[in-house]
């Protein structure tokens, strides 16, 4: 499906109720970021602006030399031996890491399956976080498949996913 | 329960039953899981290492599935021979076996379920399931990791998933395995077809050991290489539904081919291979392999009639080095091992 205002592919799908009446749009992101109201940042979630930020003010990425601060590993250490040495190298190493996640998980960047509860509920909403991941991936499956009553439904469940974190 | 109580059964994955258990010999699924706080395996001290040992264990064997039957095997301290029996077995890896330090596994639910401690993550837990059963072992160790889990704290980001020590677990940290027996492609060359059709659905094909082993006795394990951005339902179905009867369909059709295109030369393989086994007096491990492997064929298409599938089947694991000494109850190297073996298969055979 394309923009309505240009050619480029259709990727923002809005739905306004005015005056009884139902409009649907169809926009690319850069005339969606022209109409008012619409929050161009919304993609971003919630809790990866709050890690990125707590990281920046914790000095949990790595350091100046190169090195994991939680286990002193550097990436030359993890070139040689292919393993890392704590959790904390996913976030000290995450540039250069999403390259090679990339090449081996066929393209993918982000988790879509279980979610331990426990760890989940008492640290951040970590299960809702990886349902919108999934949602919003099956939605834009909906709409490149044309089918907008799954959309629909689907845009519904992300909203209401968004409101309890 | 005790290890030495294993060796005289089939155990898990020859047990040679289970859904088209004729070429599907076993389904196995493992996740791998690190213990959050505490650094990975290679960055661990040697204290480090022993109280995560410690607390991995307690954990085990104070949960739910863990029963009588359970066991644990501290690996640091036990012999050689019990490390190798364990390996045969399918219920710890090569890596694990040889490494050094505080390790260990637990072996229960019969042998379907086997749970490493300090591998290369902190707890690698496997189930495996004889025949194409990749639901329920999906459903069995599911439960299991949620079990360990509400105790447990996992490293976990919601971003990555499950954080593994090496990268190309992380995410589910699952990896799906199904070992399966084809010989008719193998006789008729067309093996390639499903390396082909492997690579292209991204999957890897292993020996009957995993990890860089040859494909000895024409057993391949076809495993899942991505764990990250697809659900384990997904990764399972797709095993499921496209991989593997894909895989069936090809060797079911070489089976088809031989029998009507060549009908001599398939008996010709395997009742030489029938009469090497019944007459040797020296056999190595390899060549009884091969040999079995072609009987077992055999036996599956009704060119040999007499012989119970599951002494063809148990006879894959006992005529194996730690497996026959332990039913010997001796020590036995070069000649003398292989003469062992030619005579215990000889036994075997010969009374049916």
């Amino acid at each position: 499906m394309k923009c309505e205002k240009c050619n480029r592919p259709a990727t923002v799908h809005l739905t306004e109720i005015r005056g009884g009446k139902k409009i649907e749009k169809h926009l690319c992101e850069t005339c969606a970021g022209q109409i008012e109201g619409y929050p161009t940042k919304a993609h971003a979630p919630i809790n990866e602006l709050l890690t990125n930020f707590v990281l920046a003010h914790s000095g949990m990425t790595k350091d100046e030399t190169g090195t994991c601060p939680q286990c002193g590993i550097s990436w030359s250490d993890f070139r040689q031996t292919g393993l890392l040495g704590c959790e904390h190298d996913y976030i000290a190493f995450d540039k250069d890491l999403t390259p090679l996640l990339q090449r081996a998980h066929d393209g993918a960047t982000h988790h879509l399956g279980k979610v331990p509860t426990r760890r989940g509920g008492t640290t951040v909403p970590v299960k809702r976080q990886v349902d919108l991941v999934r949602l919003r991936k099956e939605l834009s499956r909906a709409v490149e498949a044309e089918d907008y009553e799954k959309a629909a439904k689907l845009r519904d469940q992300i909203r209401e996913a968004e409101t309890q974190v | 329960m005790k290890l030495s109580d294993l060796t005289s059964q089939a155990g898990e994955w020859l047990r040679g039953s289970g859904p088209m258990s004729e070429i599907v010999i076993s389904s196995r699924i493992r996740l791998a899981r690190n213990v959050a706080g505490f650094p990975f395996l290679t960055r661990c001290s040697k204290t480090a290492r022993k109280s995560l040992e410690e607390k991995i264990r307690d954990t085990i064997l104070n949960s739910r599935f863990s029963t009588a039957k359970t066991f644990y095997v501290d690996l640091e301290s036990a012999p050689d021979i019990d490390r190798q029996l364990l390996v045969e077995r399918h219920l710890i890896s090569r890596p694990h076996k040889d490494a050094q330090g505080a390790r260990g596994v637990a072996v229960g639910e019969n042998e379907t379920l086997a749970i490493m401690v300090n591998e290369e993550d902190h707890l690698r837990i496997q189930v495996l399931r004889s025949g194409l059963q990749l639901e329920e072992a999906w459903e069995q160790i599911n439960a299991v990791d949620d079990q360990l889990e509400s105790t447990l704290d996992f490293a976990f980001s919601p971003r990555f998933g499950y954080l593994t020590a090496c990268p190309t677990n992380v995410g589910t940290g699952i990896r799906v395995s199904v070992m399966l027996h084809l010989p008719a492609l193998k006789l008729t060359s067309e093996i390639e077809k499903v390396f082909r059709a492997a690579k292209e659905l991204r999957l890897a094909v292993r020996g009957l050991y995993g990890e860089g082993t040859e494909a000895t006795g024409d057993f391949y394990q076809i495993s899942n290489q991505s764990t990250l951005g697809k659900s384990e339902e997904e990764i399972i179905g797709d095993f499921k539904h496209v991989v593997i009867p894909k895989i069936i369909d090809y060797e079911h059709h070489a089976r088809r081919a031989l029998l009507s295109e060549q009908p001599l030369a398939l008996d010709n393989k395997v009742w030489r291979a029938l009469g090497l086994l019944r007459s040797a007096r020296l056999i190595e491990t390899e060549e009884t392999l091969v040999a079995l492997s072609h009987v077992r064929l055999g036996v599956n298409l009704k060119r040999v009639k007499d012989l119970d599938i599951n002494k063809v089947n148990e006879l894959f694991l006992l005529t194996q080095e730690a497996h026959l000494q332990k039913i010997l109850g001796k020590k036995l190297e070069g000649a003398a091992r292989q003469a062992a073996r030619a005579e215990f298969i000889r036994n075997r055979l010969s009374n049916n």
